[in-house]
């Protein structure tokens, strides 16, 4: 973090946090001179590791329950740390035949989704940010009006549309509606901004079209960008669960999330390992891929907000 | 090349760029939006779904059937008792929280915020499967930690008074992260001189934070309280995965409503309620806006 007295840019104080720097040098709070071992440390980081505790406690949780045995999960008073280790939920739910096809289904839909978004975004939000054409600001207008518009308002007329188009139980019905995403116009425009005009020119000067300057130039400059982007549209894809739920009505549509709704809802008796061990499939790669790329994850975030 | 050619070159290439997104979105966007206001003026059911043009106008005759609905006022009851309750907790644990991850003296500042933000990116199907078991009555680990201190918990997501604590705790530990970590963003933006001219003011910590953090701090909360809003106004996915809106409708709310409705074929009530909704929203975020704004 930069040690000047001027205000840094939201931008670059968001990057901080995200690079984990500590910021305290930059910005030190209250008590700056208490040392990080005295009293006053030691209260702060103990109540901050209770709550720490109870953030992740569900989780943790779940995954511990995945690995009960069934008559252990139910049991009283209920155990935390398995008494006894078993995978038999997960070989269960794996072999059986319409399992592989949800997963499946899941990964197929929340790939598809965010490639294209994240391309289609990056696309319009380029043309938005830096170049002048007719309807611009109309465009613009349009993306940000309905960024407030509550996803009930198109529900129905959405589900009327994609069953008058023969869509209704299709890939496409789960994949085309989010190919549209305002927020990440909002979000590839925002970031577009920042792509300095003179490399834009010299490749104009170059001879390039603005195709080739898109795929060539702006493209590969905004990776960060777009990596941060697809993985928020790919956590929205992979958790996705209303429209799912109303668009695809034969079970070899259905996608993890709303396999193990109708599950866990149905009339059927319950087995709990199963579910908790469904429920750990749809959690744990996603926790994986978070804890792996939580950097561009947070900063995606915070830009969102600061901009 | 003439200026006017270029100009027209450039036109012609960004729509080339805007086109995939522009014809998507005005299908499966604008279209919906806008028809979603015609069927609210319409009396079109489930039945009319192959001939959405062959519905006759009703005028405002939806809006009052939803709002003289005693199920109707029920739901947007329960709804502004969740936004009423959730939003101030989920913005000030969210406040707190990075308040005190801005400190220099936290030991592993990217553990807590991973652990603090890892609910978010869960999947809210996943998660119910756990708070279910977790509040589960007669083995679940909240009612047995309650036996252990002598208290004998209700039976949550069953019971009509503590149903929607429940579901008001689920949604706060599942938001938090998102506002904290937009909050602590803003944190690190504030200048440290800001803090250290306070200080030789003679400000204490607590004095400090009211006068410079929150003041400073204004734009980022106002962006985590309209994002907090919008989203719990819309508070669906928490009563379908837990309690179906039950008991004897405690946790319905106007979104569940509305999808229920649109269920039961009533896709012109349904949009009705969809635009009342959305008329909410604006609502609050203006109030939000008007609050909040920074005075200049």
């Amino acid at each position: 973090m930069t040690s000047t007295s001027s205000r840094p840019a939201p931008g670059a104080a968001a990057r901080d946090v995200v690079a984990g720097r500590s910021p305290a040098r930059g910005t030190r709070a209250p008590g700056a001179t208490a040392r990080r071992t005295g009293p006053r440390a030691i209260v702060l980081n103990v109540a901050l590791l209770i709550g720490l505790a109870a953030s992740i406690a569900p989780l943790v949780w779940m995954l511990l329950s995945s690995v009960k045995p069934e008559g252990e999960i139910r049991q009283f008073p209920p155990t935390l740390i398995p008494d006894q280790v078993t995978w038999s939920n997960y070989t269960e739910l794996f072999a059986s035949l319409s399992f592989p096809r949800y997963f499946l289904n899941s990964v197929v839909v929340a790939v598809a989704v965010t490639l294209g978004s994240v391309l289609f975004s990056a696309m319009v939000g380029y043309a938005l940010a830096k170049l002048d054409f007719p309807g611009r600001r109309t465009l613009f207008a349009l993306v940000m009006g309905t960024l407030m518009v509550p996803g009930m308002v198109t529900f129905v007329p959405l589900f009327v549309l994609v069953a008058n188009l023969g869509l209704v139980n299709t890939y496409a019905a789960l994949v085309l509606p989010f190919l549209a995403a305002p927020f990440g116009v909002f979000l590839m425009r925002q970031f577009m901004l920042d792509v300095p005009d003179e490399l834009l020119d010299a490749a104009r000067v170059d001879g390039a079209g603005e195709f080739r300057t898109f795929f060539r130039i702006v493209l590969p400059q905004t990776r960060p960008a777009l990596a941060t982007l697809g993985i928020l549209t790919f956590l929205g894809s992979w958790n996705n669960f209303l429209w799912p739920l109303v668009a695809v009505q034969s079970a070899d549509r259905y996608t993890l999330p709303v396999a193990l709704a109708l599950y866990s809802t149905g009339q059927n008796t319950v087995r709990y390992g199963l579910l908790v061990a469904g429920a750990t499939v749809i959690v744990l790669p996603i926790l994986v891929v978070f804890l792996i790329l939580q950097r561009h994850i947070v900063q995606g975030i915070s830009t969102t907000g600061l901009k | 090349m003439t200026v006017s050619a270029r100009r027209r070159r450039t036109g012609i290439a960004a729509w080339g760029l805007a086109l995939p997104f522009t014809a998507l979105f005005a299908v499966f966007l604008l279209v919906p939006v806008t028809s979603s206001l015609y069927m609210a003026f319409t009396d079109m059911r489930g039945a009319d779904l192959r001939t959405p043009w062959a519905v006759n106008f009703v005028g405002f005759d939806n809006f009052v059937t939803a709002l003289a609905d005693p199920k109707f006022q029920q739901a947007a009851g329960n709804t502004l008792y969740f936004v009423g309750v959730a939003m101030p907790l989920t913005l000030a644990i969210a406040l707190l929280l990075a308040v005190l991850l801005n400190s220099g003296l936290v030991w592993f500042r990217s553990v807590f915020r991973v652990g603090f933000y890892a609910p978010v990116v869960t999947s809210i199907v996943a998660v119910a499967v756990v708070w279910r078991f977790l509040l589960q009555p007669d083995f679940g680990l909240v009612n047995s930690a309650l036996g252990v201190i002598g208290i004998d918990g209700p039976r949550w997501l069953t019971d009509e008074v503590w149903a929607m604590p429940s579901l008001i705790v689920m949604a706060t530990w599942r938001n938090v992260g998102y506002s904290m970590v937009i909050l602590l963003a803003g944190l690190q933006g504030i200048p440290r001189d800001m803090y250290e001219a306070s200080a030789i003011d003679g400000a204490g910590a607590v004095r400090q934070f009211w006068s410079v953090t929150v003041p400073l701090l204004r734009p980022t909360l106002l962006f985590c309280a309209v994002i907090t809003g919008i989203g719990y106004l819309q508070f669906f996915e928490e009563p379908f995965v837990m309690t179906q809106g039950g008991p004897l409708g405690a946790t319905n709310s106007v979104a569940y409503e509305i999808f229920n409705r649109f269920g039961f074929g009533d896709y012109g009530l349904s949009a009705a309620m969809s635009y009342l909704l959305f008329l909410a929203v604006v609502i609050l975020s203006y109030l939000q806006f008007r609050l909040l704004r920074t005075e200049k």
